[in-house]
């Protein structure tokens, strides 16, 4: 199923609460060149509909959202 | 394009009601959107040097307040209790990997986000301006007014 998408960058915000994951990955993303992309694993629930707002917000796109075992994982490509 | 831009009035000092303003304000730098947080009355308490993290919550006054057991509203005056509140609520904010009001306020400075404290209360309360931690402007009303005819979002909280 997951497909193998090669990331520049990881980030585990598995455990923090908004406002953290956003937080951390807007300092990450800020972080890469262009057309690079940062992974992160998210348990927070709300981070799905956050990471998709924030994104759309920064002109940042998510390339890739998968979910299991209380892990939202998000490909995010930094194109801002 | 310009960055959208956003003010908060931040006018309670309790530790339940100093989330929301450094919540949205961090966020809202995280998602370009230029924040200006104006501290007045008891949300100087906020800003005060050494304080972020001594917030408190009173049970007095609020039926939501999650106790461990019941108790009589009345109950929550007793000595003690308020202590028993606050201590209860960091544990539960720190078991769920919510950050401290006090690293909240450190990432509000990091992104850039404005803060203002309010002249005119801090003479009221007697709070001087060497009380209040760095990288803070004073300013009244009119400030505040200035920067919130230029936003899209004005919140008092």
């Amino acid at each position: 199923m997951s497909a193998d998408i090669k990331f520049d960058q990881f980030l585990d915000a598995k455990g923090m609460s908004c406002p953290l994951p956003i937080l951390k990955t807007k300092k990450a993303v800020e972080a890469l060149s262009k057309d690079q992309i940062l992974k992160v694993e998210s348990t927070d629930a709300g981070s799905k509909n956050d990471m998709a707002s924030w994104a759309k917000r920064t002109g940042n796109e998510i390339v890739k959202v998968e979910e299991g075992s209380g892990i939202i994982t998000f490909y995010i490509k930094k194109t801002a | 394009m310009a960055n959208k831009k956003m003010t908060i009035i931040a006018s309670k000092g309790s530790l339940d009601m100093a989330y929301p303003p450094l919540i949205l304000a961090t966020t809202a730098a995280a998602m370009d959107v230029d924040v200006t947080i104006f501290f007045t009355f008891f949300g100087l308490d906020i800003i005060k040097k050494d304080n972020a993290d001594k917030l408190k919550i009173s049970p007095i006054g609020n039926p939501a307040m999650p106790m461990p057991v019941p108790i009589p509203t009345l109950v929550g005056a007793l000595p003690g209790m308020e202590a028993m509140a606050t201590a209860m609520m960091k544990s539960k904010f720190n078991k769920h990997g919510v950050a401290s009001i006090g690293q909240l306020l450190n990432l509000a400075k990091e992104a850039g986000v404005k803060l203002i404290a309010c002249q005119m209360t801090m003479d009221v309360m007697g709070v001087k301006q060497s009380d209040i931690v760095d990288g803070v402007e004073f300013g009244g009303a009119a400030t505040w007014l200035d920067e919130a005819a230029d936003s899209q979002i004005n919140l008092f909280i």
